[in-house]
């Protein structure tokens, strides 16, 4: 067993991103998240040597993010929403040039300046795109301070496996929360080899690398897309991930992710304690996105609710999967508002009285 | 990239010039009488006779620049414009004992890329950045760049630069030597063979200070722009001397003391 620590979620992530054998680190403060890297200034480089470098904005974080992963570096930037939305150009450039590497967005209100509340109102901009082109982030999204660190190391190796970003979506809430975290042991930074792809210095005996986005003319750039598709296509087959609770008999089908999630998942049991049969599909990957578990659910249930902190995002993909089979609803709470799950069992009772 | 016929041997001849290994066999797409192939060949000759191939990575971001990793045969990151200083920081603080230099246009490090600019060389990272000033944007055609110049005309500017309408050309080479961080500044140019050599010295010197670890070396290479100036490459010299070294006048600006070239 690893050491066993009460955290806040963002130390958590911090402390994991440390333990990970993370190289580099690049980050400008934004409430709620600011913990990252006041923790990381004050830990990492002491006991691991990894380079900490508070940013000039977050336009320089991203960049560096993308020089630094390019050098063959494990590396990491975090930020909350508005801060997130000026690093989707790199993002996007990130992906073109296909360079590992893990964002953390400690999602908060918007849109504007918002609030510093949670919300997961970033959706959208994580698993469809935000910067331009076609590409693809993998996105993960704990619903535990335990997964806040987890999905650090997870989220570092899928990176590399597939010499893609990783986005992970997370909020203010699961941000600034305290919850016991089994810590895992720390990587040794030294111990990863350098990867064949890497801009680190041209020895002779290979051609010299190059890391770029840009391919001018429309036939190679097409093949670059085509090949990109086709790596998004090896991701989707392989890495979805999610939970499910009383699937089983689940006659009405809670779908949530992170926070909301856990809502829901009190609601569930008090639906059950009243016999109402509700289950609970809890999406862990956002993209890649688990439909065939909802279209398999699709088969018995006689309807499914998407519960966000939103105005309705992720239930765009729950209506996919269901593809009109049955009814889809959302309820969502918004600008920082975080829903109860007396609320959701209201609406839950309501479907049920139209669904009979 | 069309490769090129390389001559190895004539009889009765001697070599007395070859294109560096650093530079790869590829015609380059500038146009007739730019600046760019020259200053491209001066930063991969001093890479040569450095030996430091194996150690270096250059950055190139946006601009008639962006495809320098067709001809410098090194390791390169392309960037996002105006983001190259990050992208080199980010380098650096990986590979700390590497040599990482960046390739900039007026447009990319003095306009879009300004804060990156500036933060870069007041953390004084130990990377090297060349900008290459010919107060145009060229790649997109000809539009005004913050170097354009009072009366010059560009697409953007068609009845010539204008400070009520346009500000200031910014002279930010002098601006960045203010900045502790800034180890060495000067400004070259590539218009006659003598300033050639000057300029590839001071490359040798960017290089050479990364060792010291001591800050950032900033080398501004004044250039021409014949196509978008709408001159020949003689006449676009020629305009070069008569216009842009009076407001950009050439040499050092900030130079290291005795003591900052002792090894730490």
């Amino acid at each position: 067993m690893g050491e066993l620590r009460l955290m806040k979620g963002n130390e958590a992530l911090a402390e994991a991103s440390i333990r990970a054998g993370m190289d580099a680190y690049f980050g400008y403060p934004i409430t709620p998240q600011s913990e990252v890297l006041e923790y990381l200034t004050r830990e990492a480089y002491q006991r691991t040597g990894a380079t900490i470098l508070q940013a000039e904005s977050e336009v320089a974080s991203i960049n560096m993010l993308y020089g630094a992963g390019g050098a063959g570096g494990r590396v990491m930037t975090s930020s909350s929403s508005p801060g997130i939305s000026l690093m989707q150009e790199g993002i996007s450039y990130i992906a073109g040039s296909q360079i590992p590497c893990l964002i953390v967005n400690v999602n908060r209100g918007g849109p504007g300046l918002g609030t510093i509340q949670p919300s997961q109102g970033d959706y959208f901009q994580s698993v469809k795109g935000g910067g331009h082109g076609d590409y693809r982030l993998i996105v993960l999204a704990p619903a535990t301070v335990q997964e806040m660190a987890d999905f650090v190391l997870d989220g570092f190796l899928l990176a590399e496996k597939y010499r893609n970003p990783v986005l992970i979506l997370t909020d203010g809430a699961l941000g600034q929360m305290m919850e016991k975290v089994e810590l895992r042991d720390q990587v040794d930074r030294s111990v990863r080899p350098v990867p064949a792809w890497a801009t680190v210095g041209k020895p002779d005996s290979r051609p010299a690398n190059v890391l770029t986005s840009l391919f001018i003319q429309p036939e190679e750039m097409e093949q670059v897309n085509i090949a990109l598709q086709k790596k998004y296509a090896e991701i989707e087959a392989a890495e979805v991930k999610y939970q499910t609770v009383h699937m089983e008999d689940a006659d009405m089908v809670l779908v949530a992710y992170g926070l909301s999630a856990r809502i829901s998942r009190k609601a569930m049991e008090l639906c059950r304690a009243n016999g109402m049969k509700v289950g609970l599909i809890r999406p862990i990957t956002l993209w890649p996105y688990p439909y065939q578990v909802i279209r398999d659910a699709a088969k018995q249930a006689k309807g499914f609710l998407t519960v966000e902190m939103n105005a309705g995002q992720m239930v765009e993909d729950v209506r996919l999967a269901v593809n009109g089979q049955r009814p889809v609803e959302h309820y969502g709470r918004m600008g920082g508002i975080i829903p109860t799950p007396e609320e959701i069992v209201s609406v839950l009772e309501r479907m049920y009285a139209s669904a009979s | 990239m069309q490769e090129l016929d390389i001559i190895d041997e004539h009889e009765g001849l001697s070599l007395v010039c070859e294109k560096p290994d650093t530079l790869k066999d590829a015609r380059m797409h500038y146009c007739p009488g730019c600046g760019h192939g020259v200053a491209h060949r001066i930063i991969m000759e001093a890479v040569a006779e450095l030996g430091i191939q194996e150690k270096t990575i250059g950055v190139a971001p946006v601009g008639c620049s962006v495809f320098a990793y067709h001809y410098m045969n090194i390791d390169m990151q392309e960037a996002a414009h105006g983001r190259a200083t990050a992208v080199a920081t980010g380098i650096k603080r990986v590979l700390p004992d590497q040599y990482v230099f960046t390739y900039q246009g007026d447009g990319d490090l003095a306009a879009i890329g300004t804060a990156e600019t500036i933060h870069t060389v007041n953390r004084g990272e130990n990377i090297m950045i060349v900008f290459i000033n010919n107060a145009i944007y060229g790649m997109t055609g000809g539009q005004m760049a913050p170097t354009t110049l009072f009366g010059q005309k560009t697409s953007t500017s068609p009845y010539g630069r204008a400070q009520e309408f346009n500000g200031y050309p910014l002279r930010i080479t002098e601006m960045l030597a203010m900045l502790p961080g800034a180890f060495y500044v000067t400004r070259q140019a590539v218009n006659t063979p003598g300033n050639v050599r000057k300029a590839k010295k001071a490359i040798l010197n960017g290089f050479k200070y990364q060792e010291l670890k001591k800050g950032t070396s900033f080398i501004e290479i004044v250039s021409n722009c014949p196509t978008n100036w709408g001159l020949t490459p003689v006449k676009s010299n020629e305009w070069l001397v008569e216009n842009m070294l009076p407001a950009y006048p050439l040499g050092d600006i900030k130079l290291p003391s005795k003591e900052d070239l002792i090894h730490a």
